[in-house]
């Protein structure tokens, strides 16, 4: 209890990721919040990749993370510039409003 | 001692922002929850030694991808109550399926199979030891193609959220540098040969 040890750090980045899956579920009808979730949920991913980085003492664990915030920035960038094209079109980011590609 | 209570403070920090996130009504005040969620897990990143990491965390994440996300949501003319409806009647759902997940997970981090043996505990670095040259060493030799991978990731993703953006404008002017230059004499001047009115 006293001393921190790997469990600890992989039962916040799992209270973390269940967290960011109910924020999923909860709030499906808003881009944002959606696209919010899932950084929350990279960021539970590199908690974890950290804490076995540190624990096992080896560094690769590190460089993933390092790419994984790549990725995630690239992704976030994409998903924003969509978001922002969507709202031009359709005054809206609602997610029920999008539903061109239903039949 | 200090370290255990460190983590704890900001592990609570952590999850009630996390929550604060998925919960709040206004989406600047979910994104500005987001800003201070990596900021916690940055100090919980510095107390496992990866400093470069939790600095290009608070860098990277809140420095650019965040402020990117308070852009968005400040330029959006949002309608929030109409996104909010069907959040209590989701809620329930939500939260069955979180803490069903949460369950799962937590029955195989909690068993003994990453409990490590005892002796095997990660002892501190020493005070002059560069976790950023250490984490460049490894990253510009065993890793240099993945690393010129992620390059070629951002470089994409430049290119396609720019030509995402990008709008021509119907009304807009513009001049064609390739037409002026084709032209003639003849396209633009025309010599009438009008006898005059009067004559004498």
């Amino acid at each position: 209890m006293m001393t921190v040890t790997l469990s600890h750090y992989l039962i916040l980045a799992a209270v973390l990721f269940s967290i960011s899956i109910a924020g999923i579920v909860i709030n499906r009808k808003n881009i944002i919040i959606l696209l919010m979730s899932i950084e929350l949920m990279l960021l539970s991913v590199n908690l974890n990749f950290i804490a076995f980085s540190h624990y096992l003492d080896d560094l690769a664990g590190q460089v993933f993370v390092f790419f994984i915030l790549t990725v995630a920035a690239a992704e976030a960038a994409i998903g924003l510039a969509i978001l922002v094209v969507l709202f031009r079109n359709k005054r809206s980011i609602n997610v029920e409003d999008i539903k061109e590609l239903k039949w | 001692m200090i370290e255990t209570i460190i983590f704890y403070v900001f592990a609570v920090a952590t999850v009630v922002s996390a929550c604060a996130v998925v919960t709040v009504k206004n989406p600047v005040h979910a994104t500005l929850s987001l800003v201070l969620t990596f900021f916690t897990s940055a100090v919980i990143w510095m107390t496992l030694e990866a400093e470069f990491l939790a600095i290009s965390l608070v860098l990277v994440y809140v420095g650019a991808v965040m402020v990117l996300f308070i852009f968005v949501v400040m330029m959006l003319d949002i309608n929030v109550a109409r996104l909010r409806e069907g959040f209590v009647r989701y809620l329930p759902l939500g939260l069955a399926v979180a803490v069903i997940m949460l369950l799962l997970m937590l029955s195989v981090v909690t068993s003994d199979i990453f409990v490590l043996e005892a002796g095997s505990e990660p002892v501190a670095k020493p005070a002059d030891y560069s976790n950023t040259k250490a984490l460049g060493g490894v990253l510009y030799t065993e890793y240099v193609f993945a690393f010129e991978i992620a390059a070629v990731i951002l470089l994409v993703a430049i290119i396609a959220a720019i030509s995402l953006t990008m709008r021509k404008r119907t009304q807009t002017k513009y001049q064609s540098p390739s037409d002026q230059m084709k032209v003639r004499k003849s396209d633009r001047l025309r010599i009438v040969d009008m006898p005059s009115s009067e004559e004498q």
